[in-house]
């Protein structure tokens, strides 16, 4: 079945993910820049990595059939120390001009300290500017709450923002309302224990699904999770009796409707949307 | 059979945890609290909020490490 995964980070994972991908039906691929896992020690370290993400990776999917397509910014984890965080941030204008990069993303909070607030809005502000889509990162377990509110504070007060042009994720049942009903669009990440399982994932799409704005995906990265967290999250929605043309809604088409706000994405399928 | 499996799981940890001498971990504190979540109507959503930080206004600083599941009010 056809699917888009819209939020991986791929250059944590092996070809042989990429080739599993396009067996289970995935059309393409879409990678946000986040935390290494470690800190970084230069913004030289910065630009290697938006290199990769906007023209190694590509290449890479491209060998299995797959559309790549990535986001730019400086991650909330690295964002606590702003001078640093402002010298990479100078660099996004340029990555933004890839033929690959859909927006600015993933921004968020971490911690929710005053440091990382500071470097969010200045995101946000480049993202306005450059009239860029946004894709935010709420932050983990106990601190997703708080932080989920003070992200959707700063969106709504920015005049700039238009809701329907920003994807706040890794919602969970505590956060997914908030989001829906402030019309952002909203992620449901799949994740083995932090984050969310397929079945609570299928939870939230028969209550908030009609939205039509929410999205499913792994977040696969270095750590603990799931390339093939989305065909799960299929089976289980076969499970609870969803047809073809209603699991498509979810895991093909809503992805496209958001993403193809960004010209740059260019996924063509006969019977796209 | 899934539930009851994890029900299971549940309860072995809580016995692990007592062999063990720790219930006294902010941890496990927060764990028994957030089962009271059980009670009410929406559970996931219950939980959830009863391991989370309540407080409104950005820290000074990140705290260090990754989360810990549960919240620890700073003293």
């Amino acid at each position: 079945m056809r699917y888009i995964e819209p939020h991986a980070h791929m250059v944590t994972r092996t070809t042989n993910d990429y080739q599993s991908l396009a067996m289970a039906g995935c059309k393409a691929v879409c990678e946000p820049a986040f935390w290494a896992g470690f800190d970084r020690s230069s913004v030289g370290g910065f630009r290697d990595y938006f290199m990769q993400l906007t023209e190694y990776e590509p290449r890479r999917a491209e060998k299995f059939f797959m559309k790549h397509y990535s986001w730019i910014c400086i991650n909330a984890k690295e964002a606590e120390d702003v001078g640093f965080a402002r010298e990479v941030m100078a660099l996004i204008p340029e990555f933004l001009e890839k033929s690959n990069v859909l927006g600015v993303g993933e921004i968020g909070l971490n911690k929710n300290s005053v440091n990382e607030v500071k470097i969010f809005q200045e995101q946000v502000e480049i993202a306005v500017k450059y009239d860029q889509l946004i894709l935010v990162h709420t932050p983990h377990l106990e601190d997703k709450l708080k932080g989920t509110k003070l992200i959707l504070d700063m969106l709504q007060e920015h005049s700039g923002v238009r809701p329907e042009r920003v994807l706040i994720d890794h919602v969970e049942e505590h956060t997914v309302r908030m989001v829906v009903d402030a019309g952002f669009w909203a992620g449901i990440t799949l994740y083995p224990e932090s984050k969310c399982t397929p079945p609570r994932a299928v939870d939230m799409l028969e209550q908030y699904g009609s939205t039509d704005r929410i999205w499913m995906n792994s977040a696969c990265d270095w750590g603990v999770s799931d390339p093939m967290a989305l065909p799960k999250a299929i089976m289980e929605l076969r499970k609870r009796g969803f047809d073809d043309a209603a699991i498509d809604r979810f895991v093909y088409q809503n992805p496209v409707r958001f993403l193809r706000q960004c010209p740059k994405f260019d996924l063509i399928d006969s019977d796209a949307v | 059979m899934d539930a009851r499996s994890k029900l299971i799981d549940i309860a072995a940890f809580m016995d692990r945890v007592q062999r063990s001498g720790e219930t006294d971990d902010y941890r496990y504190q927060m764990f028994l609290q957030a089962l009271q979540g059980l009670d009410s109507t929406n559970r996931a959503e219950a939980v959830l909020g009863l391991f989370s930080d309540m407080t409104a206004d950005p820290t000074q600083v990140a705290t260090p490490g990754p989360a810990s599941g549960a919240w620890k009010e700073e003293a």
